[in-house]
């Protein structure tokens, strides 16, 4: 017997999952669009702005600043990362790059792991948040209804950036014929770091964001970047688009499956990738030639 | 060094296993991290064939480790199953099948997508074990009670019961799995495989089913990956869930990289260096709980520094001691008589059409490369083909090829339908071709190069002969050794490709559409690049190639080809503006038009 009120919020968690996962493979994405380099530390850096939060929080108790100093931090370390052993990268082949980016990704976690220990903590929503909402249909987190419009947010500005500025229009161009790019006297070394920079800043800014609902630990990124992965192939790499449809499509699959039983919902993950990859083998919204 | 020395590798092997005890347990390595590395480096073999061998860098090998472990397990525990080795073999099996099952889906997409993809598989399964077949697995307490093997041969009975006792089990396991391995290796499979890492692209070109191989790979690894599973489980005499998990694929791959890919042994010298470090960190420094930190720290400084990993860096170390003398020992071989007089053609058979388009079209959304093409090429001709760029002679010569599928229109060759047929269906038809920039397989020598194509050409797009040797398939060899010296290749047959020259590499470049022994022998732009004493041999070889087949060339250079073909056609904006001789073509209006927009004296 389906609880239709229980299926509601099912559905909204669904939501507030997918678009957190939109977000995150956004990130993934545009940095693989546009430098072509999977980054398999992404999971790490979704972890890493939850923990650089996590710090700041510990020290100022706000809330605000917690979500800046994560962001910003994994916006530094992204850029630190791809200035430092990416870039070296791009004329090696892609499994050299799939290499590197998994053993930074542990490296990450490890460090964490030394650092802080493998006990789970957590930041409480800020005040003005916390609770719950009556919608009238259903009564939800308060600080979950915010995140859905917080992400929400954060996507649009992603999109504003992507579409239009000056920036986003070299970043899409690249995705479509990097070698163009690079031939019309652009500066790509530049924008690269800006494009990692901001891929990382996107899982950052989903890491803190979460921690109120799902505490931290060293590998909390890990399912995390299995989901992503999902969503982009789902998506389609190198698409925008493609990583926002593909992670609300995520995001209800593994609520709406954890509502009858949570052992199902990375085989039902599955099942529709595999759909996917048969009926549309670019994904959804991707195009043959980006990989 | 695999190829000059055969069975040192199986030699050294079975003397380091027969060593290692005696000098591992006076320094006091504990048996239990010394048959772990077994395991570890037994799972690698599958994951280099894969990886190291194939070039299909897999995240998901946990998944055939966790399923081949626990149904050895589950067998052994549940089922009383009487005998372990059985056991480990059912395991191995139907780690193979599922390994089948999920490669149909892993391998739609190469690169990061299938990196990807297998990234999804494991977690999968993990999920699956832990949750919905908990009833069957253990859950999360795993299947405690697996028992040691216990062989009864007659009157032999031997009792492995743990510890260095154990470990004469997991030895022989293990040298039974590299004397496969290195079968697999040496095999015509192996050398398929070897080429697909280097050039998906032109290995299916060249006639190969390159999806069967791949897939061919990737079972093997599964089947490594489950008999080790088992193994894990008898070793610990309990098969953890954590088997399945994403962590594992990880270390496995870390360890791989870390040992050398595509050694073999690597992943062997890999787990050791990952387990005895582990040890080390743990008991002897204060760096306990950072263990993972600093393997991950060396992971990521041996893919910077030194990509071929250990394995691979005393290779590099051993050619670099002996380099003086390899370079010293290339002989002189005197040019191929071939090479210098212009044959003796057979005209062409007006009766016997060869390559037949009909109405022949493609357009890419609104563009049109090429419209009703109507075209028929006589056996044993030679075809020249020009027109000014982008007149549509590649696209042409795509569709031909089944490269590139045609909009409209029909392809036949020697009267059969090709129109439909991908490109190395119609390799196996007796079509081939060489390309207009070089498509060759530049970690192999010329000599690996010339047989990956002669070997579909025996063997048909795919065959597992899986534990047949190359170096014993005398009559291919001596194929090769033919073609090589038609290529004037002889003397440099056995230095990696990318060390030639840039007239060899064009010669090889024409040399693998040879090597398939086509019928019909495509050559766009053959001589493009060359000096004028390499074009002149060019276009003599080219004459030989002609006897017995029918030739279609593509070339820029007119004197060379005008000087070669028994008739040219010229495409112009996507059709045929006119063929005819090369006589007739020269003097045509439509023709110097078409080149130099109509300013002609």
């Amino acid at each position: 017997m389906v609880n239709w009120a229980n299926f509601l919020s099912q559905l909204f968690n669904g939501l507030v999952q997918g678009a957190l996962l939109a977000l995150i493979s956004s990130g993934l994405t545009i940095i693989y669009g546009t430098l072509g380099v999977l980054n398999l530390a992404h999971g790490a850096m979704f972890m890493l702005g939850g923990y650089a939060g996590w710090v700041a929080f510990t020290y100022t108790g706000s809330f605000v600043i917690a979500v800046i100093v994560g962001t910003l931090f994994v916006m530094v370390v992204g850029v630190l990362t791809e200035r430092g052993i990416i870039r070296f990268f791009y004329n090696r082949p892609a499994e050299d790059q799939i290499l590197v980016t998994f053993g930074l990704g542990i490296v990450f976690v490890e460090a964490i792991r030394f650092l802080f220990g493998s006990q789970s903590e957590s930041i409480p929503p800020p005040p003005f948040l916390a609770g719950i909402t009556n919608l009238g249909f259903m009564v939800y987190p308060t600080y979950r209804l915010a995140l859905f419009g917080i992400v929400v947010v954060a996507l649009l500005v992603l999109y504003l950036v992507l579409y239009r500025t000056r920036l986003g229009m070299i970043v899409r161009a690249g995705i479509e014929d990097s070698t163009m790019v690079d031939l019309l006297g652009i500066n790509v070394q530049r924008i690269f770091m800006l494009v990692f920079g901001i891929g990382a800043a996107a899982a950052g800014f989903a890491g803190i964001v979460n921690t109120p609902v799902v505490s931290l630990a060293p590998d909390v990124g890990e399912p995390i970047l299995v989901q992503t992965f999902v969503v982009v192939v789902i998506g389609g790499v190198g698409s925008f688009p493609g990583a926002v449809i593909g992670g609300l499509i995520a995001g209800e699959i593994i609520s709406i499956t954890s509502m009858f039983n949570p052992g199902y919902a990375y085989v039902m993950l599955f099942v529709a990738m595999t759909l996917v990859l048969v009926l549309r083998p670019y994904g959804l919204l991707g195009t043959a030639g980006r990989e | 060094m695999l190829r000059f020395r055969p069975l040192l590798v199986e030699l050294l092997t079975a003397v380091a296993l027969i060593v290692a005890p005696f000098v591992l347990q006076p320094l006091g390595a504990s048996p239990d991290t010394v048959n772990r590395v077994l395991v570890w480096g037994l799972f690698g073999l599958g994951f280099d064939l894969l990886f190291g061998f194939t070039g299909l860098l897999s995240f998901g090998q946990s998944a055939f480790f966790g399923t081949g472990g626990m149904i050895a397990a589950y067998l052994l525990t549940r089922m009383g199953f009487p005998s372990v080795i059985g056991a480990l073999l059912i395991g191995m099996i139907a780690a193979a099948i599922v390994g089948y099952v999920i490669g149909l889906i892993a391998l739609r997409r190469t690169g990061i997508y299938f990196a990807m993809i297998t990234v999804a598989i494991a977690e999968v399964f993990y999920f699956v074990e832990f949750n919905p077949l908990a009833d069957w697995t253990g859950g999360e307490n795993g299947l405690p009670g697996v028992p040691m093997p216990h062989i009864v041969i007659g009157p032999i009975d031997l009792d492995f019961n743990g510890g260095w006792s154990l470990y004469q089990f997991f030895g022989i396991c293990y040298f039974i799995g590299i004397v496969v391995a290195l079968r697999i290796v040496r095999s015509p499979v192996g050398a398929i495989f070897r080429a697909i890492r280097d050039n998906p692209e032109r290995a299916a070109a060249v006639g190969h089913n390159i999806h069967a191989y791949k897939l061919t790979a990737f079972v093997i690894a599964a089947a490594y990956a489950g008999f080790a599973g088992g193994l894990l489980g008898v070793l610990q005499s309990f098969m953890p869930p954590d088997a399945f998990t994403f962590a594992t694929s990880g270390q496995l791959v870390m360890q791989t990289a870390i040992g050398g890919t595509g050694t073999l042994v690597g992943p062997l010298l890999g787990a050791a260096t990952w387990l005895f470090l582990q040890d080390f960190l743990q008991s002897a420094t204060p760096l306990g709980a950072a263990w993972k930190l600093v393997l991950g720290l060396i992971f990521v400084l041996l893919i910077i520094f030194l990509r071929r990993g250990i394995a691979g860096g005393l290779v590099d170390l051993w050619h670099l001691i002996r380099r003086p003398r390899m370079v010293a020992t290339a002989p002189a071989v005197p040019k191929a008589e071939t090479a210098r007089v212009t044959p003796h053609r057979p005209p062409p058979n007006a009766n016997k059409v060869a390559i037949e388009t009909r109405a022949l079209g493609k357009r890419y959304g609104g563009i049109v490369a090429n419209e009703d093409i109507n075209f028929v090429v006589h056996e044993g001709e030679i075809r020249g083909l020009i027109g000014p760029n982008g007149a549509g002679k590649s696209t042409f010569f795509k569709m031909l090829t089944g490269e590139v599928r045609p909009s409209s229109g029909q392809i036949l060759m020697f009267g059969e339908d090709t129109t439909n047929l991908n490109v190395t269906a119609v390799c196996q038809k007796g079509v081939a071709k060489s390309y207009q920039i070089n498509q060759l397989f530049t970690k192999l020598t010329a000599r690996r190069n010339l047989m990956i194509s002669a070997l579909s050409r025996t063997r048909g797009p795919y065959r597992a002969d899986l534990l047949r040797n190359v170096d014993h398939m005398d009559e291919l060899n001596a194929d090769v050794d033919e073609t090589l010296r038609m290529l004037d290749l002889t003397a440099r047959a056995d230095i990696p490709v990318s060390q030639l020259a840039y007239g060899e590499k064009r010669r090889l470049e024409i040399g693998l559409a040879l090597g398939t022994d086509p019928r019909i022998l495509l050559l766009d732009e053959p001589l493009a690049g060359m000096s004028p004493q390499e074009r002149a041999d060019t276009v003599t070889l080219i004459k030989h190639l002609a006897i017995g087949r029918t030739l279609v060339v593509v070339e820029h250079d007119m004197d060379a080809l005008f000087g070669m073909a028994d008739r040219v056609t010229v495409l112009a904006q996507g059709k045929i503006l006119t063929e005819g001789t090369p006589a007739e073509v020269q003097k045509s209006a439509a023709v110097q038009d078409a080149y130099l927009g109509g300013v002609h004296a």
